[in-house]
């Protein structure tokens, strides 16, 4: 089955928080502002929300990536 | 220097030489701490100089940051040549012209291997050029990619990946980036061949292994045995532990803590200490000594690796800080259940999510001495420690600076 991932450059990323308040059901913060990010591909209208939060980041560090198989992620 | 390598073993680029399916068939697995299997890495490096059209390189890592490991400097001062000849083979292997050496600025292992590269270039030994650098001390400047960025653009600060060093290294060409001990082992397969070295040690990572043995032994030391040695032969070789023993540090300071009545009879691989909790890593074994507080002495390494990372993600830079803390907080008895739980969480949250993998480590490390010194945490909850000894045991270096930077200053080039 084929989905998006959303990824993140660690190094780009400064925690402002955008992406979690875009996109709750995938994103959430950890106590210093971090996104954590749901490993899984985000399929159908999701994709609509994770890519207003990828070209939204501040920073450009999010990035939503086409996969084709189920594989193990990276968060 | 120890004699020619078996076959013509030059190449060009694109193509993979003879040595290349040597190394692959030999099984050797990289000796800095990831035991990824080298000829596949080689293989990776000529396919990507083919469809780059770009010169590989190649690099020696002999930083050595693992604080309690002395492999690479004592092979470099026992037998310099044996790691430039595997460098050189290996260089002609890939296709490469130009060999990068480092080591640790103001070290030995550089004089020596400087030293060593000089006497080669007077004799006209090497077709290919090597050039013996001297790098950063911090910890996370020896990972690969920070290396790479390193003698790239002189900066030594680690970079997202992908792309990964073998496609997108050096100065953005492909780069075979190995251990110094990895390459001595090239050099032994170049000239005995595969078969020879699959003779000793375990199937799934063959050959003989450089083991840094610490603390609380009869006589520490640095051992070369095969891997699959059990841990009781090892210690046993260094004079044998003094007092019981409860826990060891295994792998490194990016290692893990295992008890010692899980791990004596486990074999020294990947495998073989998985059951435990333990890692080979880059070769290292110290025992704590049964009078000293494990909490104490990882609350020192944790809060010195917390300072060795380069400050470039969040959740490495704050997070291992916080870590670093819950730490010093058990280890003084000033901690209680809810504070345990925190910390916990945190190192729940932190692994995976770094560009490199030096908060993995740290983390691993914290989390595993829980486990390890699962009694001595109940007592510490208590304001109590059991330990007797007020020295430290753990070698940890003076760091240089105390706080991650946020741009890189003096001590990353």
């Amino acid at each position: 089955m084929s989905g998006y991932l959303v990824t993140i450059d660690r190094i780009a990323c400064d925690g402002f928080g955008t992406c979690a308040q875009l996109l709750p059901e995938r994103i959430i913060l950890d106590e210093w502002g971090y996104p954590i990010i749901d490993p899984t591909p985000v399929h159908g209208t999701e994709r609509h929300h994770a890519k207003r939060a990828v070209n939204t980041c501040p920073r450009l560090a999010l990035t939503l990536q086409r996969v084709h198989e189920l594989e193990p992620a990276k968060r | 220097m120890f004699g020619a390598p078996p076959a013509q073993l030059r190449t060009k680029r694109g193509h993979a030489g003879a040595l290349v399916d040597e190394v692959d068939r030999s099984g050797l697995a990289g000796r800095g701490g990831g035991w990824f299997p080298t000829g596949r890495k080689m293989h990776a490096v000529v396919t990507a100089a083919r469809t780059s059209r770009k010169d590989p390189f190649v690099v020696v890592n002999a930083m050595e940051g693992e604080p309690a490991a002395s492999k690479d400097a004592v092979l470099a001062q026992h037998n310099p040549h044996l790691i430039l000849d595997g460098a050189v083979l290996a260089a002609e292997a890939v296709g490469a012209s130009v060999v990068h050496v480092a080591a640790h600025r103001g070290s030995r292992t550089l004089s020596i291997l400087e030293r060593a590269a000089e006497q080669r270039r007077s004799r006209g030994l090497d077709s290919v050029e090597l050039r013996v650098v001297d790098a950063p001390g911090r910890y996370v400047a020896s990972e690969e990619s920070a290396l790479a960025h390193f003698l790239g653009e002189g900066v030594a600060l680690p970079m997202t990946v992908p792309p990964r060093v073998f496609e997108s290294g050096v100065r953005r060409r492909p780069t075979l980036l190995s251990n110094a001990e990895t390459y001595a082992h090239i050099a032994l397969i170049a000239r005995h061949g595969a078969d020879w070295f699959r003779e000793v040690g375990v199937s799934t990572a063959p050959g003989t292994t450089l083991i840094s043995v610490s603390g609380a032994v009869g006589q520490p030391c640095v051992l070369e045995v095969p891997t699959g040695s059990s841990v009781r032969h090892i210690l046993g070789l260094a004079g044998g532990t003094s007092g019981s023993v409860h826990g060891l540090v295994t792998g490194g300071y990016g290692g893990a803590w295992v008890a010692a009545g899980d791990v004596l009879d486990s074999p020294w691989s990947v495998d073989g200490l998985r059951p435990s909790g333990g890692v080979p890593g880059a070769g290292v074994l110290a025992v704590l000594p049964d009078d000293a507080c494990g909490l104490a002495e990882t609350a020192r390494v944790v809060r010195w690796m917390a300072g060795q990372g380069a400050g470039q993600c969040g959740p490495c830079r704050f997070g291992l800080a916080a870590v670093a803390t819950d730490m010093d907080m058990l280890a003084a008895g000033r901690f209680n259940a809810t504070g345990l739980a925190n910390l916990e969480r945190r190192l729940g949250v932190i692994p995976g999510r770094g560009a490199c993998r030096h908060p993995d480590g740290a983390v691993r490390f914290a989390g595993t001495a829980l486990q390890v010194f699962a009694d001595e945490v109940r007592s510490h909850l208590r304001g109590r420690c059991t330990a007797s000894r007020r020295t430290s045991v753990l070698p940890v270096p003076a760091s240089t600076v105390s706080l991650p930077v946020s741009r890189p200053g003096e001590e990353w080039r």
